[in-house]
């Protein structure tokens, strides 16, 4: 099933590289059928907390690598969330003609294989595999299609990640080193190793480093800002909606599993550094003056609370980590969309140049408003679900780094308000009395994000229950080895 | 009948998205009758549940909403004397600020808009009363927040309300992080935060144990900003840019009282606490006082209202603070009759007057307005505490247990009526009596408010006058009906603490007060009424006490001072310093030493990219398969 759900995108990618001028099409009708069969693969799961769907093959039997693939509840979450992402995000991009569409979207949708890939792959050196592959396409997508200075700005990019990658490569190595016999990528081979304290303690700081660059979390963010802001649109879609969610991915299934002891030294620090990013990152979103960067800035502030919510190794905090990612990558979405839909039709980033709008477009107004509430976590939207059960988990750690942690409710309202309130309100002004209101097409991307942040945000314990049994396992591994923390 | 309850907040709810969805297609004021009509439907169950009360507590689950391991917070709710009291409120009183509204907003071009985000409001409110755990009441309480956010910014085009809008969600976020942290303390202290199992376990503890004193005053922070108490009150007086219905409902009838019924929510784990009941009637006491001094200053009809109200609030943090929760219930009660009743009559005065607001302009306006005239008196006299009007009953009633506790607060608090009393007055005289001070046009154009605007006054009028025999003192009747109604929700022991105040010593308090403010509205009288113009003193800002207050002792300059601006400069210097010079400086340094390797990588790239990855993409499957295969 796993497997099939990787073939999809793969071939469909083959088709549409060659098929010029069709490749919007076929593309989104390829990320549909995907989303079909994955709807389907949920109605065969059952969320008990076990792997499902394994397939295992060897791959090369002398190195012990196996092309293993299975999903728990985490995994299937997120495989959901890259099915339902992707075709919103090719749909979103039809307004736009970018040069080279066979290239541009068969781009996408190897990402797309690369990144179901990553959240499945039971082995340590497929899940490398799959990693490194899902970084080529959004390099490209970045270099060929991005913005004035996409040259410096890719560059630096690629030697963050490639830095990350290297650490991560050279820990899958040295753990292969350690397992017994014939040594073996396999996942469950490498939960088995008994790391003395010094050892864990390298592990996880290689382990760390790789998924915080990605994520990402100070002070290794400064790629992400840039990036964001100079993709195409549908390149920072699938960055912040779906690819920095590897980083987190890895920390739940890689990190805290295999370097226990580790955490147990370094946690508290990794728990800092998660805080201060919300903190660091609000602040200065509060400063942005171009929309897109503010919601690049803003996004390493939600993230860093996913983080601390996984480092507080709680049930509530890392519940928390895996709804919030659905829900980040959800609002995210949404919001570039709208930065785009802003800088498509005004041909500016600058918030100060807006205002107004809510005259001429009350729809746009309107759904752009629920996706600031989402963002800042109100009530009965997706992002409160995550954010309450994030800040909660951290105060099992911490009652103290739960208030700090606590300070993206207000920092989060003051930099989205008012960043709202000058692109949106206002009297006319003569720049945007001809801004249109949704078309179809927007409404068509917009619709949907809007229903699952309601939906999410007033009944979110199916989603809850369904991950719960997975997230109980993974914790039971770490408390298992004497870790901290309680079990709530 | 209580199984309806569910009921009660999905009329507003099915209000709002059919309004907000299809405001277009609603002709003239429909849309209007079709939420009136919703939140009729409300308060009629709640009266029926209101005269059918079970005994004890009652909870009606919907559905789970967040449930994780043994954290759970199911979306239910709970119905007891508190709640159903505060459900009268919310719909009796909103139904009539709605009604009002039809003739008041006919004119808008948002008249359809108004009216969704009016059910919203009452959806939210009605959440927050009836949640019977803390994390509904929370999403009540930040949904509120929401529709005050609108509401205040309704005329978006006015950048001043826009402002206004953002201070105040933002100043209740600033409550709210308190509110969320209280919460998970207490769920990581009791295991639940639901009120059956938090009250059942804290009827176990000690007093003043530090956790509790934690949870209790981290809950009173979120209460702090809701409901306008020193140091975060400073959003609710920018919020009269809204609309004066919504001045009326939202930021004095029903959501800034919030804080207060969240207290009487929870006075067992408050009794539990008296240093945070300290706190609470320390913050209440200087609250009540110092807004009343700015109340004295200002011009603006509205701004003085709002301080009042800010006042008020504060008396019932003082009842709340020496442990007289249902004293404090039945102020919020008598409060939301006259409050509402003057912010509506200064509605119907600012509609007759073209708009304006500043009362140095206005004037005689009772020749012309007699209906708002007599209502607006009624309120004034209901909240000046003369008898036999509510505001009399439930403050004399505060009064009398202040003093049972502390007599220094009692005298601070007897010198806040006498404000009181000053700055209404001074309000109701320079608004209705004297000669017109506006201009030509404005005289003109005066009329009475139409009948749609006029009657919803007249029945709060009589509630304002007749709602304080709910309350009477144990001097004129030993039926207090409001004690024996609240006492299921109250615990026990904790009803005004012990004792009672001696029969002589209220009926001195009632003759002096009823003295002192003869006195008051005789000396104001002939203060305004005599002259045709406002007296010189009061035309601009005359003497530096007089403009402190006007500037309402500068505190938003302050807090600008020391908050915004250090932290927008600290912004800039993350932004410019340590990200771009600092963490990118480091990784510039890497860059150089592989620079060649990233030359060499560049050439690459600008060759043919489709090409390129075919071969990779082509070359990793070909990888797989054969691997597979063999």
């Amino acid at each position: 099933m796993i497997s099939i759900l990787i073939l999809i995108p793969f071939v469909a990618a083959i088709v549409v590289l060659f098929s010029g001028e069709k490749a919007k099409t076929i593309s989104f009708y390829a990320a549909i059928a995907e989303l079909i069969v994955s709807f389907y693969a949920l109605t065969l799961f059952r969320a008990d907390g076990g792997m499902q769907f394994v397939q295992d093959y060897w791959w090369i039997p002398s190195l012990g690598i196996s092309y293993t693939v299975g999903a728990d509840g985490i995994s299937m979450l997120l495989v959901l969330l890259t099915t339902v992402l992707t075709p919103l995000i090719i749909y979103s991009s039809f307004s736009h003609n970018y040069s080279r569409p066979g290239l541009f979207y068969s781009l996408i949708l190897i990402m797309q294989a690369a990144l179901i890939g990553v959240f499945t792959a039971l082995d340590g050196f497929l899940f490398y595999v799959f990693w490194e592959l899902a970084l080529i396409p959004i390099y490209l997508i970045c270099l060929v299609w991005g913005g004035k200075d996409r040259v410096r700005i890719t560059l630096k990019f690629f030697i963050y990640t490639l830095f990350g990658s290297l650490l991560m490569l050279v820990a899958l190595i040295w753990l292969w080193l350690q397992t017994p016999g014939t040594h073996s990528f396999a996942l469950e081979a490498l939960y088995k190793i008994q790391l003395t304290p010094g050892q864990s303690g390298w592990i996880f700081w290689a382990f760390f480093i790789s998924f915080a660059i990605k994520m990402p979390v100070f002070p290794f963010h400064t790629w992400q800002p840039d990036t964001y802001t100079d993709s195409p649109t549908p390149g920072t879609m699938l960055l912040s909606g779906i690819m920095l969610k590897m980083g987190v991915y890895g920390l739940i299934r890689w990190l805290l599993p295999i370097a226990t002891e580790g955490i147990g030294q370094w946690g508290w620090l990794a728990l800092s550094l998660s805080l201060v990013s919300v903190l660091y990152a609000s602040i200065i979103a509060l400063v942005q003056k171009d929309f897109k960067r503010l919601i690049a800035f803003s996004s390493i502030a939600h993230v860093g609370l996913i983080s601390a919510g996984v480092f507080s190794l709680s049930l509530q905090g890392t519940q928390g980590a895996v709804i919030q990612m659905l829900n980040h990558g959800i609002n995210v979405v949404g919001l570039f969309f709208i930065a785009d839909i802003l800088s498509t039709r005004l041909k500016t980033r600058e918030m100060s140049e807006m205002g107004g709008i809510r005259l001429v477009a009350p729809r746009f107004s309107a759904v752009f408003i629920i996706l600031v509430m989402a963002s800042i976590a109100l009530p009965l939207t997706n992002g409160f679900v995550g954010e309450f059960l994030l800040i909660n988990g951290i105060f099992q750690v911490s009652g103290r780094m739960a208030a700090v942690a606590g300070l993206t409710i207000i920092l989060g309202a003051v930099y989205m308000l008012t960043s709202y309130r000058k692109i949106v309100l206002g009297d006319k002004q003569a720049r945007t009395a001809l801004f249109a209101d949704l078309t179809p097409q927007e409404k068509g991307v917009l619709v949907p994000l809007v229903v699952l942040i309601i939906a999410i945000g007033v009944y979110p314990s199916p989603i809850l229950r369904f991950a719960e049994p997975s997230v109980k396992a993974i914790l039971g591994i770490i408390h298992g080895h004497g870790g901290m923390a309680l079990m709530n | 009948m209580t199984q309806l309850v569910g009921l009660i907040p999905l009329f507003p709810l099915i209000g709002f998205l059919v309004i907000g969805l299809w405001q277009k297609k609603f002709p003239g004021i429909f849309s209007g009758i079709l939420a009136s009509v919703l939140v009729a439907l409300s308060f009629i169950i709640s009266a029926g549940i209101f005269f059918t009360l079970p005994t004890s507590p009652v909870t009606v689950d919907i559905f789970d909403w967040i449930v994780c391991g043994s954290f759970s917070a199911k979306m239910s709710f709970y119905i007891d004397p508190v709640s159903s009291v505060m459900l009268l409120i919310v719909t009796g009183v909103g139904l009539l600020i709605h009604i009002y509204s039809i003739g008041y907003m006919k004119n808008d071009e948002g008249f359809a808009r108004f009216f969704s985000y009016m059910n919203l409001f009452v959806f939210f409110m009605l959440l927050l009363v009836l949640g019977s755990n803390y994390l509904v009441m929370y999403a009540g309480w930040e949904g509120v927040g929401l529709c005050s956010y609108l509401l205040i910014g309704f005329w978006f085009k006015n950048t001043e309300y826009n402002h206004a809008a953002n201070k105040a969600f933002i100043v209740n976020r600033i409550g709210d992080l308190g509110f969320v942290l209280g919460i998970i303390l207490m769920f990581l202290n009791f295991g639940s935060i639901s009120f059956d199992q938090v009250f059942s376990s804290a009827s176990h503890m000690p007093h003043n144990q530090p956790v509790m004193v934690t949870i209790t005053l981290l809950l009173f922070v979120g209460a702090i900003a809701k409901s306008a108490q020193i140091p975060l009150y400073t959003w609710l007086p920018d919020a009269m840019a809204g609309p004066t219905p919504v001045s009326a409902l939202i930021h004095a009838a029903t959501m800034v009282t919030a804080g207060v019924y969240m207290i009487v929510r929870s006075n067992i784990i408050y009794s539990l606490a008296p240093f945070t009941l300290h706190i609470i009637a320390i913050i209440g006491l200087a609250t009540a006082l110092f807004s009343a001094t700015i109340a004295l200053a200002q011009t603006d009809i509205k701004k003085v209202l709002a301080y009042s109200t800010v006042s008020q609030l504060g008396y019932m943090f003082v009842a709340l603070g020496v442990g007289a929760y249902s004293s404090a219930l039945f102020h919020v009660t008598t409060h939301a009759f006259f409050k509402a009743l003057l912010f509506l009559a200064a509605g119907s005065v600012i509609h007759a007057m073209s708009g304006e607001q500043d009362i140095r302009n206005m004037g005689g306006l009772r020749k012309k307005l007699p209906i708002t005239f007599l209502v607006f008196g009624a309120g004034t006299l209901a909240i000046s505490g003369v008898p036999p009007f509510s505001g009399f009953f439930s403050k004399d009633e505060i009064l009398a247990k202040t003093y049972l506790q502390s007599p220094f607060m009692f005298i601070v608090l007897s010198i806040t009526s006498v404000l009181t009393a000053i700055y209404m007055f001074r309000l109701f005289f320079l608004t209705f009596y004297g000669t017109f001070r506006g201009n030509r046009e404005q005289e003109h154009h005066l009329h009475e408010s139409p009948p749609v605007i006029t009657i919803p006054l007249v029945i709060l009028a009589i509630l304002s006058t007749l709602g304080g025999f709910l309350g009477m003192p144990s001097i004129l009747s030993s039926h207090h009906f409001f004690d024996t109604f609240l006492s299921p929700s109250i615990a026990p022991g904790t009803l005004a603490g012990s004792g009672e105040v001696s029969h002589t010593f209220e009926w001195t308090v009632v003759a002096v007060s009823v003295l002192v403010l003869a006195a008051v509205i005789i000396w104001l009288y002939s203060r305004y009424q005599t002259r045709g113009n406002v007296p010189p003193q009061e035309e601009a800002s005359f003497t530096p006490a007089y403009r402190v207050l006007n500037h309402k002792y500068y505190i938003d300059e302050i807090y600008d001072t020391i908050i915004v601006k250090p932290l927008y400069g600290l912004g800039v210097v993350f932004w410019t310093l340590v990200d771009n010079r600092l963490v990118d400086g480091v990784v510039t340094g890497i860059n150089k030493g592989v620079l060649y390797s990233s030359q060499m990588l560049r050439r690459v790239q600008t060759g043919n990219i489709g090409f390129y990855i075919f071969v990779m993409v082509f070359g990793i499957i070909a990888l797989l398969i054969f691997n597979l295969v063999l």
